[in-house]
Parts: C-alpha cells; sequence; structure tokens
C-alpha cells in the first residue's frame, strides 16, 4: 500500500500543508471522543485512521516531494496519525470496559434457584460402617478376612469347640439348610471365617472378618434375622488378654472417641477360654456420674455392651491345625448393626434393613 | 436365675453396709451377671397398709353367701383416721385381728385397681388381702391375718409381709450351672465377695445310710443315670398348705406354688439346684426301672402331651410301662394329685448329653431339663432327697418310710493339670503361684504343685472344668478382669485390603456417585417372589436353597436373584411417596449345586486338606451380585425444563461405568429374559463372558411390585468383573498428528443391532479408526416400514504421518462395505 505513487501529480499536493494535516487530527480526535459504542469507534477507525482517511491519503504524497520535503512532512503527517491510533486505543479501552460492564449486569442470574439436576446416590450406612471398622483393623496392620453366608455346620460349630450336645447350640439359634443331613447352615457368627483362616494360613494370624450372620430371630426393633458382625482373630507366639484388651480399646478410642475405652466381665463362650463379655464406656456420658435420667445412651449404667470376646481355646487350636503350645490367640466378636445404633443414636433397627432411601441419603457417602 | 437377696443371704455372710448394688456389681464382675435387681412385691403399687379389725357384722345375702362388714382401723393412712369400712368375704379372723388392708388408689398384681364402690348395700373403701391377691401363695382360702405386734395400723404392709424385699435376677452362662441355685450363688458371693465368711452349704447335712429296705430300683443303663436315690414317705396330707416362706420365694424366683408336694420340690431344686421328682407312691406298679426308651415307646408326660420315644430317651419304668421323661418330665400316670397320701422322693442323677438330646428331640424346657442339661453336682443327691423328706414331714404331716434306696455313684472328678505360669501367660498378669492355689482352691478345687505343674481336682458342681484354661479363667476372674492391661499386639506389616475389597468400595462408590442408593435386603426368597418376576418354569433362578426352619413360609429359601427384594424395596418407596428411586445393592446369592453334604469332621486334629476340600465343595455357589433398579425421572424435572425419564439404557450404563470403574469394557445384545421387557433387555458381556442382563422391566412386573412404567433394573455378577479387573493400567501413547473426521449413515432393518454394525465398521475400517460413536438413530417413512438409519462419526489417526484424503476415504469405504456384508447396512444417499 505504501508503494511509491507512480501516477502521482506534484501540483496537487496541498494536503502536505502543516494546518491542514493538524485539521485532520482535530476532527479525528473529536471523532473518537465522539463515538458512543464500539461500534461507532469501528467506524470512525475507518473514517479517520483506514485506508482512504485523508492522513493516509496524504501519506502516499510523501514520496513524491523533493527530498529536502519529505523528512519534514513524513514526520508531521506521522505525528498526526500516532495521536489518533493512541485516541482510538484509549477510546476503545474505555468503551470496551463500559461494554463489559453492562454486559455483566445483564447476565445476572438468581443464584439461588435450586440446581439438583442430578440424583444423589449415597451408600448403606452399614456398608460405611463396615469399612469404617476394617480400616481401623487395616491401619493397625491386620487383614481383612471374609467367607460364605452359607456354611458348613463343621466349620459354624465343630470346629469352635461346638460339639454337636453342646448347650451353647441352642444359645444361638440357627438356620439349617434341606436336607438337614448335608450338614449346611447360614453362619450364626462370622467365626467360621476365623477358622477358615487358620486352617489355610500359618501364624502370625491377624485378621478382623466382618460380615453378615443369621439367626431364626423375629425381627422387631431389636432383633433381625439377618444382622452384621466384626470379629477379630490373633494368633501368634506370647499373645495374652493384655492383647485383647489392647485391641480393644483401641478399637473404641477409635471408633466412639479419644478415651473411650473397654471393661471386660467373666462369660462363656466355647471358642475361648477364658472368656469375657466386653462393655465400652458409654461415649455420651464418659461413664461420669452416669445417671439413667442423664444419659439416654448409656441407661445410666456408664457402660455399654459390645460384644463377647476371650482366649482362643486350645481345642479350636488343635482343630484349625495351629500348634496351641507354640502358639496362643485371642478373638472378639461385636454387632456392627448395634455399633453403629448406639453410635448414631438410632433406636429401632429396622430402618436398616428397610431400604427407605431417606434413610441412607440421610448418610451420604461418609458417615 | 432369680434369688431373693435375703435366701441368699440365709447362706453367707456379708459385711455390715454392703449394699445390693455393690454386692451385684462384685459378682457381675467376677462372672455372675446381674440382670436385675426387682422387689418381691414390684406389681403391688398404693397404699397397702396394716389394719387392725375394730367390728365385723356378719350380714347374710339372698345368694346363701354371708358377708362381714368391718370397720378397720388404719392409722393416718386413710388421711382421716377414722375407721375405713370395709366389706369383705372371708370369715378367718375376728375383731382385734391384724390385717393387710388395700385403701382405694391401690393397685393389686394383675393390675388390679382399688376404689370405692357400693357393694352389698355398703360402700366399701378398700379390701381386706388374702395371700393369693397379694401372689404370695395361692393355697388360702381366707385374708391374711398378721401374728400381734407384726405392726402398728395404718404401717406400710410390704415390709411386713417380706415384699420390700429385694430379688436379684442373674445371667447365668451355661458353664455356670451351679449358679441355678441358692446353694451356687452363695458360694460365688462367698468367693467373690471381699469380707463375705461362713459359707453354709445347704446340700451339707447329715444322710440315713443306704439299705435294702427302701424302695426297688433298678438302673439298667448306669452312664445314662448313675446314681438313683429313692425315699418315700406315707400319711402326708395332701390339703396341707404350703408355708408362706416357701410360696413367698418360690414366687419371687419366677415360679408359681402349686401344692405343698410340688413345690418342696421346687424349692430344694431352688436351693440346691439338684431337681427332684416326685411320684405318687400308690400309683406305682412294681420296680422302677431305668432304662433306654425302645423305639416307639409312648409315655404321656406331666404337661398332658403323648409322647413317642427314641431309642436315646431315658425312661422311667415300672411294671405299667415308662412313668417319666428320666431328668426331664415325669408322667402323667404317677403324678401327684390331691389325693395322693405317699410320694416317692427321686434324687437322680443324669447324663447331661441325653438330657440335652431329650429335651431337644421333644421340645421340653422346663426348669428341671435346663438344670440337667448342664450338669448338676452329682454327690448331693442323697442329701436333696433327704431334704425334701424333711420339708414334706414338717409341713405335710408325712412320716418317712423306713429304708433308702441308693442306686450307683457319683462318677469320679476328673483332674486337669497345668503349669503353675499358666494364668500368667495367658492373662499377661504377674500371677505367682501361691495366687494360683489360692483361687482355684477358693472354688472348691483340691490343688497339688508339682514343681513347675498343678494339678487340679474341680469340685463336683463344676462338670465344665475339664481343661487347664478353664483353670486359668478361673484364676484370672478372682485375680479380676479389671485389672488385666491394655497393650496393643505386635502386629507385622500388612498387607492392607485385598483388590476384591479395594474394587467392591469402588464399585460402591462409583454407583452412588453416580446417583444411586445402596440398600440391604435380606436374602429370603419363595415361590411367590419368583413368579412375581415372571420366571420361566426351567429358569435355573428357581432352583433354591430350601431352610429347613424359616421365618416366613413366603420366604424359605435362600435367593438365587436380588432383585424380587430390590423391587419390593423400590415398590415400598414409590408408595412412600418417592417420585423417582434408584436403588442398589450388592450382596452374594446362593445357587446350589447337587454335592454331596458337608461331612462332620474331627475336631481332634487339623482336617486333611482332602477333607477339608469335601467340606467346601459341599457348598453352594455364592457369588457376589449387584442389583440395580431405578424407576421415575433418571434427571429431575425442574425450573431448567423437564426432566428426563429412566429408560432401559440408564440401567445398562449403570452397569458399564462400574465395569469402567474396573477397567472393563462390555458389550451387549439382545436377550429376552425375565423379569425384563422381552424387546428391552441387553445381555452384557465382558469378552465371551454373559455376566448380566439390564434394561427395562417387563410391564407386568412393574405393576406387580408397585412400580412405574418403563422402570428398569439390572443384574450383573460382580465376581467376574472383580476377577478380571484390570490391574496395571499401561499408560497411553498419543499420535500429535491430526485427526480425519468422516461420518457415515447406514440404514439397516430395525431388527439389526447397532452394535453389530459398529463391530463390522470398527472391524473393517482397520488400524487408522481412531474412536467411533453411534450419534444418531433415525427413522422416517422415506426409510421405509422396519427400516433405520444408524449415523456413526468415525476419527481416523496414523500415529506417524498426517493422513491424505485417499486414506480416509479407504478407511471408510472399507468399513461400509463390511458393515455391508455383515448386516446389509446401505449408506444412506
Ligand atoms: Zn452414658
Amino acid at each position: 500500500m505504501s508503494g511509491p505513487n507512480t501516477e502521482y501529480d506534484p501540483v496537487e499536493v496541498t494536503p502536505l500543508q502543516a494546518e491542514q494535516v493538524a485539521e485532520a487530527r482535530d476532527a479525528a480526535i473529536a471523532a473518537i471522543e465522539a463515538a458512543a459504542d464500539l461500534e461507532a469507534l469501528k467506524q470512525v477507525r475507518l473514517e479517520h485512521a483506514g485506508d482512504r482517511s485523508p492522513l493516509a491519503l496524504a501519506n502516499r504524497e510523501i514520496g513524491a516531494l523533493p527530498p529536502q520535503a519529505r523528512k519534514e512532512a513524513g514526520q508531521r503527517v506521522g505525528q498526526a496519525r500516532g495521536a489518533i491510533n493512541q485516541a482510538i486505543a484509549a477510546r476503545q479501552a474505555v468503551l470496551e470496559a463500559e461494554h463489559e460492564e453492562r454486559m455483566l449486569v445483564e447476565e445476572t442470574v438468581d443464584v439461588t434457584l435450586p440446581t439438583d439436576r442430578r440424583r444423589r446416590g449415597g451408600r448403606h450406612p452399614i456398608t460405611l460402617q463396615s469399612e469404617l471398622i476394617a480400616d481401623i483393623f487395616v491401619a493397625m496392620g491386620w487383614e481383612i478376612a471374609e467367607g460364605p453366608v452359607v456354611e458348613a455346620e463343621w466349620l459354624n460349630f465343630d470346629a469352635l469347640n461346638l460339639g454337636p450336645d453342646h448347650p451353647a447350640r441352642t444359645m444361638q439359634d440357627t438356620f439349617w439348610t434341606e436336607p438337614a443331613d448335608r450338614h449346611v447352615v447360614l453362619r450364626t457368627q462370622t467365626s467360621p471365617v476365623q477358622a477358615r483362616t487358620m486352617l489355610t494360613r500359618t501364624p502370625p494370624i491377624y485378621v478382623a472378618c466382618p460380615g453378615r450372620v443369621f439367626r431364626t430371630d423375629e425381627y422387631d426393633a431389636t432383633h433381625s434375622p439377618m444382622f452384621h458382625q466384626v470379629e477379630g482373630l490373633v494368633v501368634d507366639e506370647g499373645i495374652t488378654m493384655a492383647h485383647l484388651k489392647g485391641s480393644l480399646d483401641h478399637l473404641a478410642a477409635q471408633l466412639f472417641g479419644e478415651g473411650i475405652d473397654t471393661r471386660f466381665r467373666p462369660s462363656y463362650f466355647p471358642f475361648t477360654e477364658p472368656s469375657a463379655e466386653v462393655d465400652v464406656r458409654c461415649f455420651v456420658c464418659r461413664g461420669v456420674d452416669a445417671d439413667a435420667d442423664a444419659c439416654r445412651t448409656c441407661r445410666g449404667e456408664g457402660w455399654i455392651e459390645w460384644g463377647g470376646c476371650g482366649v482362643v481355646n486350645p481345642r479350636v487350636l488343635v482343630a484349625c491345625g495351629v500348634d496351641p503350645e507354640r502358639y496362643s490367640g485371642f478373638a472378639f466378636g461385636m454387632g456392627i448393626d448395634r455399633s453403629f445404633m448406639f453410635r448414631h443414636n438410632l433406636e429401632d433397627l429396622r430402618p436398616l434393613f428397610e431400604g427407605d432411601v431417606r434413610f441412607s441419603a440421610a448418610f451420604g457417602t461418609e458417615i | 436365675m432369680k434369688a431373693p437377696k435375703s435366701w441368699i443371704l440365709e447362706y453367707v455372710d456379708v459385711p455390715d453396709g454392703t449394699t445390693t448394688d455393690e454386692l451385684t456389681a462384685r459378682l457381675t464382675l467376677t462372672g455372675l451377671k446381674l440382670e436385675a435387681i426387682e422387689s418381691a412385691g414390684a406389681d403391688i403399687s398404693g397404699p397397702l397398709v396394716v389394719g387392725r379389725v375394730l367390728t365385723m357384722e356378719p350380714e347374710p345375702q339372698k345368694n346363701g353367701k354371708t358377708i362381714n362388714w368391718c370397720t378397720v382401723d388404719v392409722g393416718d393412712a386413710n388421711g382421716t383416721g377414722e375407721p375405713q369400712g370395709i366389706v369383705c368375704g372371708a370369715h378367718n379372723f375376728e375383731p382385734g385381728d391384724l390385717v393387710v388392708t388395700v385403701l382405694p388408689g391401690g393397685v393389686l398384681p394383675g393390675g388390679f385397681e382399688i376404689s370405692a364402690r357400693k357393694t352389698y348395700g355398703h360402700v366399701s373403701a378398700g379390701m381386706i388381702c388374702s395371700a393369693r391377691e397379694l401372689n404370695l401363695g395361692e393355697d388360702h382360702d381366707g385374708i391374711i391375718v398378721l401374728p400381734e405386734g407384726a405392726g402398728e395400723p395404718g404401717q406400710d404392709a410390704r415390709g411386713v409381709l417380706g415384699l420390700d424385699e429385694e430379688v436379684i435376677e442373674f445371667e447365668v452362662n451355661p458353664d455356670r450351672a451351679y449358679a441355678l441355685s441358692l446353694r451356687g450363688i452363695a458360694r460365688e458371693v462367698a468367693v467373690s465377695v471381699a469380707g463375705a465368711s461362713g459359707f453354709a452349704d445347704p446340700a451339707l447335712r447329715d444322710t440315713p445310710a443306704a439299705d435294702d429296705a427302701g424302695y426297688p430300683v433298678r438302673v439298667e443303663d448306669p452312664s445314662g443315670c448313675p446314681v438313683f436315690v429313692a425315699r418315700t414317705v406315707s400319711g402326708f396330707d395332701p390339703s396341707a398348705p404350703t408355708p408362706d416362706f416357701i410360696a413367698q420365694r418360690l414366687t419371687a424366683s419366677g415360679m408359681r406354688p402349686i401344692s405343698l408336694a410340688v413345690d418342696v420340690t421346687n424349692y430344694v431344686m431352688l436351693e440346691t439346684g439338684r431337681p427332684i421328682h416326685g411320684y405318687d407312691a400308690d400309683k406305682l406298679q412294681g420296680p422302677i426301672v431305668v432304662r433306654r426308651a425302645t423305639d416307639g415307646e409312648q409315655l404321656t408326660t406331666l404337661d398332658g402331651t403323648r409322647r413317642t420315644m427314641s431309642v436315646e430317651d431315658l425312661v422311667v419304668t415300672d411294671d405299667s410301662g415308662p412313668i417319666g421323661l428320666g431328668g426331664v418330665m415325669g408322667g402323667e400316670s404317677t403324678e401327684i394329685s390331691e389325693t395322693t397320701t405317699r410320694v416317692l422322693v427321686e434324687s437322680a442323677h443324669w447324663d447331661a448329653v441325653s438330657m440335652f438330646r431329650t429335651g431337644r428331640r421333644h421340645k421340653i424346657t422346663s426348669e428341671a431339663g435346663k438344670r440337667n442339661e448342664r450338669g448338676v453336682d452329682p454327690t448331693i443327691c442323697e442329701a436333696a432327697a433327704d431334704r425334701v423328706v424333711e420339708l414334706l414331714t414338717t409341713y405335710g404331716g408325712a412320716t418317712v418310710e423306713p429304708g433308702v434306696t441308693v442306686v450307683g455313684a457319683p462318677p469320679a472328678q476328673p483332674r486337669v493339670s497345668m503349669a503353675t505360669d499358666l494364668p500368667a501367660r495367658v492373662s499377661g498378669l504377674p500371677i505367682d503361684t501361691d495366687t494360683v492355689v489360692a483361687h482355684l482352691e477358693a472354688v472348691g478345687c483340691g490343688v497339688t504343685v508339682d514343681g513347675a505343674t498343678l494339678t487340679a481336682t474341680p469340685p463336683p458342681w463344676r462338670p465344665d472344668v475339664t481343661d487347664p484354661h478353664d483353670l486359668v479363667e478361673e484364676v484370672v476372674r478372682l485375680v479380676g478382669y479389671d485389672t488385666i492391661p491394655s497393650v496393643l499386639p505386635p502386629a507385622p506389616g500388612g498387607r492392607g485390603l485385598t483388590r476384591p475389597q479395594q474394587l467392591r468400595r469402588r464399585i460402591g462408590r462409583t454407583l452412588a456417585g453416580a446417583g444411586w442408593v445402596e440398600v440391604v435386603d435380606f436374602p429370603f426368597v419363595g415361590e411367590g417372589d419368583l413368579d412375581a418376576l415372571g420366571l420361566e418354569a426351567d429358569d435355573p433362578r428357581r432352583t433354591v436353597l430350601r431352610l429347613s426352619n424359616p421365618l416366613s413360609h413366603e420366604a424359605p429359601a435362600m435367593t438365587t436373584t436380588l432383585l424380587p427384594a430390590l423391587l419390593r424395596t423400590a415398590g415400598r418407596n414409590v408408595g412412600l411417596g418417592a417420585g423417582s428411586v434408584a436403588l442398589f445393592e450388592t450382596a452374594t446369592v446362593t445357587l446350589p449345586r447337587a454335592t454331596e453334604g458337608a461331612p462332620i469332621l474331627p475336631v481332634d486334629r487339623r482336617p486333611t486338606d482332602a477333607e477339608l476340600d469335601s467340606l467346601l465343595e459341599a457348598l453352594p455357589e455364592q457369588p457376589l451380585h449387584l442389583g440395580l433398579v431405578a424407576a421415575g425421572e433418571a434427571d429431575p424435572s425442574g425450573w431448567w425444563g423437564e426432566g428426563r425419564p429412566v429408560e432401559w439404557s440408564d440401567a445398562v450404563e449403570a452397569v458399564r461405568q462400574v465395569a469402567d470403574a474396573l477397567g472393563l469394557e462390555l458389550t451387549t445384545r439382545p436377550a429376552a429374559l425375565a423379569p425384563w421387557h422381552p424387546g428391552r433387555c441387553a445381555e452384557l458381556l465382558l469378552g465371551g463372558t454373559s455376566v448380566g442382563h439390564a434394561g427395562e422391566l417387563h410391564p407386568r412386573v412393574c405393576t406387580t411390585f408397585g412400580l412405574p412404567a418403563r422402570s428398569v433394573a439390572a443384574e450383573v455378577d460382580l465376581d467376574v468383573l472383580i476377577e478380571h479387573a484390570v490391574h496395571l493400567r499401561q499408560a497411553p501413547t498419543f499420535s500429535t498428528f491430526p485427526a480425519a473426521k468422516e461420518d457415515v449413515a447406514l440404514v439397516v432393518d430395525e431388527s439389526v443391532a447397532a452394535a453389530d454394525v459398529e463391530a463390522a465398521l470398527r472391524e473393517g475400517a482397520g488400524e487408522l479408526l481412531e474412536s467411533i460413536r453411534l450419534f444418531d438413530v433415525y427413522r422416517s417413512e422415506q426409510l421405509g416400514e422396519g427400516r433405520k438409519s444408524l449415523a456413526f462419526a468415525l476419527r481416523f489417526r496414523a500415529p506417524d504421518r498426517t493422513l491424505t484424503d485417499e486414506d480416509t476415504t479407504s478407511a471408510r469405504e472399507a468399513a461400509v462395505a463390511l458393515a455391508a456384508e455383515r448386516t446389509g447396512a446401505s449408506q444412506r444417499a
């Protein structure tokens, strides 16, 4: 565009007069200042800074001037065009800022509108509680063992020192499968997983076994034919009841809060000897000044019945192929549903098994 | 086991000021757990006071009865101090007697509320009480007349009647059968409560020596009945009342007083733990013989039930045949009645296992059976019989007949040896040998120590103590479980969650993140559920593992599919007003296998691997399933516009998201399977393996389960997916050359599956194909009936160069050609 103008007629070079350059510049700047919006500014730019603008045309003339006149004219026109471009850029910035400001105001929405355009899901609180408990054991270096719910009678009873005529078999109302002489039951406890673990692994064994178990209990606020248990089993050299107490105290503190510990009371389970009932310190009143009116969680006892435990009966070790002279162990079990109930203040366990989405949804994906 | 506190303290002294709470707290910590403390008169409330009869006027009535119109001084208990006017039907008292009066506002056992009421022409303001009305006994015709000096008019009568007595209920573990007696509880107090002393064993008494003059008894099965003691009394007065203290203690212990002869046997059972049976001796025919029953032999027991016995049952017989199910329940033919004057007292020791089996076989739970099957002290048969005889003669006017029959002898006590440091090693407590010996002796063991080995002879009331660890428990519980320190065991470095465990969590999180809510259902199923799904008669899901003792006959088996429970749960939520639901469940299902039964293996050694295999093979398959159901809207309606109703693809996509979370890609093919819509059911495949089905439910199934039309469901085998989950994903490499895009629209028959067309295109396009995506399905009149157009976007890219137009054109043409060949597709103009 700025090539030498060969068709140039030197007689008509008036636009390079200083007054005319200043005039064109002033007119351009006035027009720029007057541009009300970006569209107007664009038009102004075409007129006053475009290829056909007076100063662009004047610029073409410069090459035709005698060499001594070129420098002065070039300077004059160049300065004028510079001033115009500067003015356009400044005006552009101002107008853009105004435009953006206006657009943002226009685009305002009501951010208080509901946003639930996707269904919310949730996991079952017992699943979450089981995982929480599993994580506590895993953090101690234990592993999580599992087994089937339809189980061999021998593994559910006999291997655990519950012979066919053991009175304790009546303590657990067992679902039997047909035909009865197939000796297959719904496991009444997660203990057969302990037996399976000892039968298939060699000590040291540190496992927790969460899972579903079944008893022929009628379904009511505190009983269910299916519920969830977690059992622990440790078999190693030199294991004592102190290790059992330590493990349960740790679990209690992790699950219910710092300072919550356990209490043992002598009890009876065929698979452990000595055996104990485990009470956990009430995490609401902490057993301090517990009284029946003050604490609903423990009904003023200060302690909550939590589960059973004991030293693995050497007879069980023998049946499961562990040398009782070399190894000793402990085992414990507690209800996951029950733990959940008092941890989360649930008085009737039935909502756990009735699938009302309002119940699961209340727990979301973390408890 | 319920025991009045005063009865316990009859046999043992505790330090003055020991409260019931302190006593029971200590017993609880040593193994006899407190269940409840109640007062004997807990079912009586309101004013129950001592009264003195001032006047009584007999008034004959038209119905032939005579009532007494009495005035009774009840002190200030009625608020006025004036005598109380009361109508009384009894006659066994006279003015001046002290009686027990319940005033208006009182409530007697059975919820019987007392108010002033008009009767026999008087306003009777209360009642003069009989023992029966206060649940203190059954055999009194008249009202209670208190001995002079028993109390002052107006005084609360509870204390006078022993109704303020504390009754302690213990939870007795199966290994502590001895605590099913006052003897055992008192001994436990003596052993465990600090400062307790002076234990007096109620079963320790001088008994007359056995002789040949007693009732003839022969025991043919000494292992089933090691000891049989018989004593006889005659001249018994069957109308003699049960003394108040016996009636009250029985009532407080939860047993109903019946008649003196029966009450006495129950009383001695509570006192000593030894069940006693009384026969009407005049109804016995010939010698008593104890033997196993013959198969099919019959007996009518005291509860009136005609029972057919098995050869394992122990029976007591006479010449007439069986007269009792030994140790469990007596027979009707020799039952003590209101005419019985001669009583034969049986005090026998029975084999606990037989008792347990017989009790279960005949479904009898009795107080006697409960004790006999847990184990009773075999050495106190004679003492217990003698105690019964003493009470029958003292309170029933009976005379002891000469002769004491004792057949057999108590079995010798086993001896148990252990290392003296075993209690310390097991408990983690520093327990020295002296402490071990002292505690074992305290619970009744004979103990000898030889170097580092201790040998204990457990007392006869502790048949549960058979193993070294049983001795350990006795020692440690008395040292105190509360002294055991808390020490974390030194677990080795663990391996964390197994991969399947991690993946199951991932699956749950994936689904919850995608808007599905997890539920937990019972795994029980019935024919009706499977019918509701519309399963064919030969559907393998109808082959279920049945339960022998289901809770409900509508669901008597283990389910093979998660869908019935899941659909029901979804229907319930809809019924509760949830417009839309999306539920999932992961649980095992039970698929029976035709196998042998599971053996009962020995327990005195580890089973062999072969034995163990036979055990595990006998179990049904229990794969982990995932079930899904959704109804209503997949995306809700709102201010943003209409929502999107769920459709078959939501079910398929949910399963695909799960697979994707495991690094797996599933393919689909049409399937027709209940409970799905036959035209809207996809079978999901991993490679060539079917993993389950998903799609829209059959309209009839939706109706049956109360679900809105077009609800969807899926069920897949997660074990297969988890097993094949990608473990180590490889890092991808990308071509940085530009991609070339080509769209093709193919017209096919309606019956052609899009997946087949896509597969053909993919294969035909060859290596240059980077991705393919179906983006439109189009039907029109122009295409014709039964035809559809499938539009695919193909993207090509080479790893090493920029593709030319010729490259992409020839790849596209090859793809279309293969699709045409495989599916009859024609390119849409
Ligand atoms: Zn509390």
